[in-house]
């Protein structure tokens, strides 16, 4: 156990934990607002589908990344037509938003099947990343950075800012917003489409950096576990970013130990430990009501004025 | 998820039908309604991707004379009872299920249709109208074995499983054996990652290995992400079900192809000749249900021999990988010299060889 060993585990963590770090940020902002968004893999999919064919076609890797986001931001927005506009239940619509989202993706992606594009890779000179431990610091893609400064960028946002603060107080209290002059449902359609775009983000990466190829359903689920996140951080930044990396972990450690042959857990417990700890994570947030790290209190009900 | 099942099922099973409908003859009989069921999307370019090929080309080959559908995406639980039974409402006469976890949930909806006959991929329970089939994967486990043998330089090859069933056990073990045949050093790690298709966490597990010091990484998941990493580290990985050297044409050193065409038009002729009857097919090399994409230039001429020798032995029905003697980890002689393990003994094989290093 030598420390290039540790490092090059630690590259490990922290690409498969970033576009779960991504999506979750997004998420984060939307149910800040008052809106629950259950529709994050179906966005995933469809900006990584976008995202691996605008790549593909015009060899232009950023402009598949905006295109990505764009993707990602439009599929949000009918979701956000039918919740905020037409007052549809938030989380029916959620789901039928990630169904739509994993039909479509394999529409689009039925011509995508069996190519291949270079991922994108580090932005810094090859040289840079040459020693192990400077690898951790220069050796990851665009994504690694972004989504570090992203959930940096959100917790600042939401705490520091006049504009976050608002945005919270129309998830806590929508009326008493509404009445001292904010736009509700305008407000709510912003953080919604930033969402989308963070999820078609993180679908990005999983089609251009982790597996450069488009596969149906690549995502394998994903899109859920950013959402538990949310739940798992109390709705708060530092711990969102602290949980991500926390999955991340889990998940090397369990690859790390049946590859090294130690037996610490037979693999039916590695396969049983999300679900065991969402459950333990439940609880606690459950047994803490009104001490903070709680749901905005708007959560998933709709705002209709006057009404 | 069975509500994204259906909906496929209704999208697939309408169109199938709506084309058949143009400028069928008046008097040409009811076409044969075979149906598949699959466990992941026919897009994953592997597994299922290839049963999925072989369906078009039963399409192909019988043109109206079969009519056939999908459902993608069915899970190995309960939930695959409900998809068989309404493909058997549907007035499928054929169906298949292609993959190792449907194997009671068959049974028991053959039970309920005696007049639909079921094929079962990979599994070894039969009935009067259920029949398995499965092909000898384990020889071309033991030809990318034997090449691993020879173009690993640290001795340590890493192995990419799903889960622990006997498919996936003996193909492991045959690609050890082979391994350690040209190189009686060779180790192999295993890592088991609870799925069939995740392409992230195939990446994290190659990356893994890699890690920890194989230089050749086998799998016997379903997507190519594996090798993509490979090729981007630098090492050596195979093709798995299908050809993916245009995902990584330095890393893969060769594929294990999967063809199931054949069998799936001989077993709808059986239907439509009254012929069909209960059997265990199990195809291999020699029949060409195992097929190998071409060797790329790391491929040594050492290494080309030797494959070429083990592909030969197996066509010849001179070779086979699981000859004894065999030892399991921990030591114990399991097959004496000379004997062999019989494709019965395989089929419920749950032992790793000696030199797998799993968890």
């Amino acid at each position: 156990m030598n420390m290039t060993f540790i490092i090059d585990a630690l590259v490990t963590v922290i690409g498969i934990t970033t576009p779960i770090l991504l999506a979750a940020s997004g998420e984060l902002v939307v149910e800040k607002s008052g809106v629950i968004n259950l529709g994050v893999e179906g966005m995933m999919l469809v900006g990584a589908i976008a995202g691996f064919a605008v790549t593909f076609e015009t060899g232009n890797p950023w402009l598949g990344v905006l295109i990505a986001m764009l993707a990602g931001a439009s599929a949000s927005l009918i979701f956000g037509f039918l919740v905020l506009s037409l007052g549809a239940n938030q989380v029916a619509t959620g789901l039928a938003l990630t169904i739509f989202g994993v039909g479509l993706s394999s529409l689009i992606g039925s011509n995508y099947v069996g190519i291949a594009i270079d991922s994108l890779d580090s932005p810094f000179p090859d040289d840079m990343a040459h020693d192990a431990f400077w690898r951790i610091v220069f050796g990851h893609s665009p994504f690694v950075y972004f989504a570090i400064f992203l959930v940096l960028a959100i917790g600042y946002f939401l705490n520091k800012t006049r504009a976050g603060l608002v945005l919270r107080a129309v998830g806590e209290n929508d009326f008493s917003a509404h009445s001292i002059g904010y736009s509700v449902i305008g407000i709510r359609y912003a953080a919604i489409a930033f969402g989308g775009a963070m999820a078609g983000l993180a679908g990005a990466d999983f089609s251009m950096v982790i597996s450069p190829l488009w596969a149906e359903q690549m995502t394998a689920g994903r899109g859920w576990i950013a959402l538990a996140l949310v739940v798992f951080a109390g709705w708060r930044a530092g711990p969102l970013l602290a949980g991500a990396y926390f999955f991340g972990v889990l998940m090397a450690l369990e690859l790390y130990a049946k590859a090294s042959g130690f037996a610490i857990f037979p693999s039916q417990f590695w396969a049983a430990m999300p679900y065991l700890i969402a459950v333990i994570v439940l609880a606690i947030i459950s047994s803490r009501d009104g001490k903070g790290g709680t749901a905005p209190a708007c959560l998933g009900k709709p705002f209709i004025p006057n009404g | 998820m069975s509500k994204f099942t259906r909906r496929d099922f209704m999208v697939s099973a309408a169109a199938a039908s709506a084309i058949p409908l143009m400028g069928a003859s008046a008097n040409a009989a009811e076409p044969l309604k075979v149906a598949f069921i699959y466990i992941g999307p026919v897009g994953d370019y592997g597994w299922t991707w290839a049963h999925d090929k072989g369906r078009k080309e039963l399409e192909a080959a019988l043109g109206g004379a079969v009519k056939t559908s999908y459902v993608e995406n069915v899970k190995e639980d309960a939930s695959a009872i409900p998809v068989l039974r309404d493909l058997a409402r549907q007035g499928n006469k054929l169906i298949f299920a292609t993959s190792f976890g449907y194997m009671d949930q068959v049974l028991e909806v053959a039970k309920e249709f005696p007049d639909v006959r079921f094929e079962h991929c990979t599994g070894f329970k039969r009935a009067a109208n259920v029949t398995t089939y499965n092909s000898r994967f384990h020889e071309g486990r033991a030809v990318t074995g034997t090449i691993a043998g020879k173009v690993s330089k640290s001795g340590v090859i890493g192995y990419l499983g799903s889960f622990k069933i006997p498919e996936v056990v003996m193909g492991v073990n045959a690609f050890t054996l082979a391994a350690q045949a040209v190189n009686p050093k060779i180790q192999t790690k295993l890592v088991m990652i609870d799925s069939w298709f995740d392409p992230a966490k195939e990446t994290a597990a190659t990356e893994t290995l890699a890690n920890l010091g194989c230089d050749v990484v086998a799998t016997h998941t379903d997507s190519p992400a594996p090798l993509q990493f490979c090729q981007k580290k630098g090492i050596f990985g195979f093709g798995q079900g299908a050809d993916m050297s245009k995902f990584a044409p330095k890393a893969q050193l060769t594929a294990i192809q999967d063809i199931w065409g054949p069998h799936y038009i001989a077993r709808a002729k059986a239907m439509i000749a009254g012929t069909w009857k209960s059997e265990d097919f199990w195809d291999g090399i020699k029949e060409g249900a195992v097929q190998f994409a071409p060797y790329n230039a790391s491929v040594t001429a050492d290494a080309q021999a030797a494959a070429n020798k083990v592909i030969e032995g197996y066509k010849a029905g001179t070779y086979d990988v699981f000859t004894g003697p065999i030892y399991d980890q921990g030591g114990t002689l399991k097959v004496k010299a000379g004997e062999k393990l019989g494709l019965g003994d395989l089929a419920t094989i749950d032992w790793f060889v000696k030199g797998v290093q799993s968890a």
